[in-house]
């Protein structure tokens, strides 16, 4: 799966928690632009992990703050 | 030479702190009682205390199994300072263990029935020691999103990956494990009670899925020891899963009414952790009196079948009392030692704390980040030495204050 492949699958699973509409592109942060809280963070997180069948560990996280960096770090742990 | 003016930016460190200043500052401003800067200014049991020159009924205290006025417990802390002195000034590994350290060790080892117990100076520190030094850089940590800041905080001080799930779901636990790379060291860590709402894991299930991944199993045993199971040894010996557990953590500032943290293992190599764990290195070792008093109370919790019988019928009490009454709880059934009343709000449940502190009540305010979901919690903890005549005063207390404070 390239790197749009995994965008636009990756939006799709946003859809649903991005409560105020906020349109994705790969400079928006999820702390910030979206203002999502440590309960949504994690329940995304899931979303994501069970829909890729990967793990984004927690020192992994931290590294991601935006969405362009979100979609760079699935499609390299999809390798 | 040109001398150029360079304005220099001052940032103050403190200004993180900014948004909780300013929260506290509108609480307070209310006129209300501090509930984080309460002073016991006498204890007069286990159970009871004076606050602001009131007696007060203590609900808000670890004190379980009520044997901080045990008199052999007593006893055995003021001869051991006759004996050995006030403090040990120094490291477990160097001048800091003396005998009350082994014997506290031994009583650890026959509490549990198992072949090694290491003691901490305190529960936070067994947690951040045993979980930060056994998993390292290319381990995997999986975990409960509602764990102990202690061991979140042994987390961060490791170098593993830290993989969290959702709460008690062994489901989402599964699949992460299934996950790992292939190869890679992995730890899961449970804890026997969450401490927040009072709720129990499902051990047996959870274990069995652990160990199907070829996962080591640490649990966290601190706020069921001494109450929970035929011997109090915890959730895991209730659910009869104890002999799968590798690391039960726990800690002696709960049932066994001191101050101090422990790890209890069957690893034949677990010995070694003595020489390479930071937190029970670099610290001083805890006081002889501490010692004494913990292995005392050890020993005598061994054989505390009626109090933990008389515990378990407080809990059923109250949980059943605050129910009929109206209250909303963290649980569904009494579970542990901890009834959690869930609040409307911090206002609110700060007002409904203050008008229980006037009617002479004591219980813990919990507030997020320690809650789950941003939940504002009166938790309130039984203690063995509670009668049933003070469990009832205290739902008429419950009662009166939710009414005047319009939560019931």
């Amino acid at each position: 799966m390239d790197r749009a492949e995994t965008s636009a699958r990756i939006a799709d699973l946003i859809a649903p928690f991005n409560k105020k509409g906020i349109a994705i592109t790969d400079t928006i942060t999820f702390a910030g632009d979206l203002e999502w809280d440590s309960l949504t963070v994690m329940d995304f997180v899931a979303a994501i992990e069970d829909d890729f069948d990967i793990i984004i560990s927690m020192n992994q996280q931290a590294e991601i703050e935006t969405y362009g960096q979100l979609v760079d770090a699935v499609t390299k742990l999809r390798g | 030479m040109t001398h150029t003016d360079t304005a220099t930016v001052t940032t103050d460190l403190f200004s993180k702190f900014d948004p909780l200043i300013e929260q506290r500052r509108a609480l307070l401003s209310t006129g209300l009682t501090d509930p984080f800067n309460l002073v016991m200014e006498k204890v007069l049991s286990p159970t009871r205390a004076i606050c602001n020159g009131r007696e007060t009924i203590l609900l808000g205290t670890y004190n379980y199994m009520g044997m901080t006025f045990d008199p052999d417990v007593v006893a055995a802390g003021k001869q051991a300072l006759d004996d050995f002195g006030s403090g040990t000034t120094g490291s477990r590994v160097l001048n800091g263990t003396y005998a009350g350290h082994r014997a506290v060790e031994d009583a650890l080892r026959e509490f549990y029935g198992m072949d090694h117990a290491m003691v901490f100076s305190t529960g936070y520190q067994a947690n951040l020691g045993i979980i930060s030094t056994m998993a390292g850089k290319g381990d995997y940590i999986v975990l409960d999103i509602d764990s102990h800041a202690s061991i979140w905080d042994g987390c961060k001080m490791g170098d593993a990956e830290v993989v969290p799930f959702k709460h008690n779901d062994i489901d989402a636990m599964e699949k992460r494990l299934r996950r790992i790379p292939e190869g890679a060291g992995k730890l899961v860590i449970l804890e026997g009670v969450y401490s927040m709402l009072g709720d129990i894991a499902p051990l047996k299930e959870m274990i069995a899925v652990a160990k199907a991944h070829g996962a080591m199993v640490l649990v966290d045993e601190a706020h069921s020891m001494g109450f929970i199971g035929p011997n109090g040894r915890g959730v895991a010996e209730d659910l009869g899963v104890l002999d799968d557990v590798d690391f039960v953590i726990g800690t002696f500032s709960k049932s066994v009414g001191t101050v101090g943290g422990f790890c209890v293992s069957n690893h034949p190599k677990f010995e070694i952790l003595r020489l390479v764990c930071r937190p029970y290195v670099f610290t001083a070792s805890l006081p002889p009196s501490v010692v004494h008093t913990a292995a005392t109370s050890i020993r005598k919790l061994m054989h505390a079948g009626d109090k933990r019988a008389h515990l378990w019928e407080n809990s059923r009490t109250l949980h059943a009392g605050m129910r009929a009454r109206g209250f909303k709880l963290g649980t569904e059934t009494p579970q542990s030692a901890i009834i959690a009343v869930i609040m409307p709000d911090l206002e609110r449940g700060a007002a409904m704390w203050e008008a229980l502190l006037h009617e002479g009540l004591y219980v813990n305010l919990a507030r997020p980040p320690a809650t789950p979901a941003g939940m504002t919690l009166l938790r309130c903890s039984l203690c063995a030495e509670h009668s049933a005549e003070q469990v009832q005063t205290i739902l008429g207390m419950f009662e009166r204050a939710g009414k005047a404070v319009g939560i019931i």
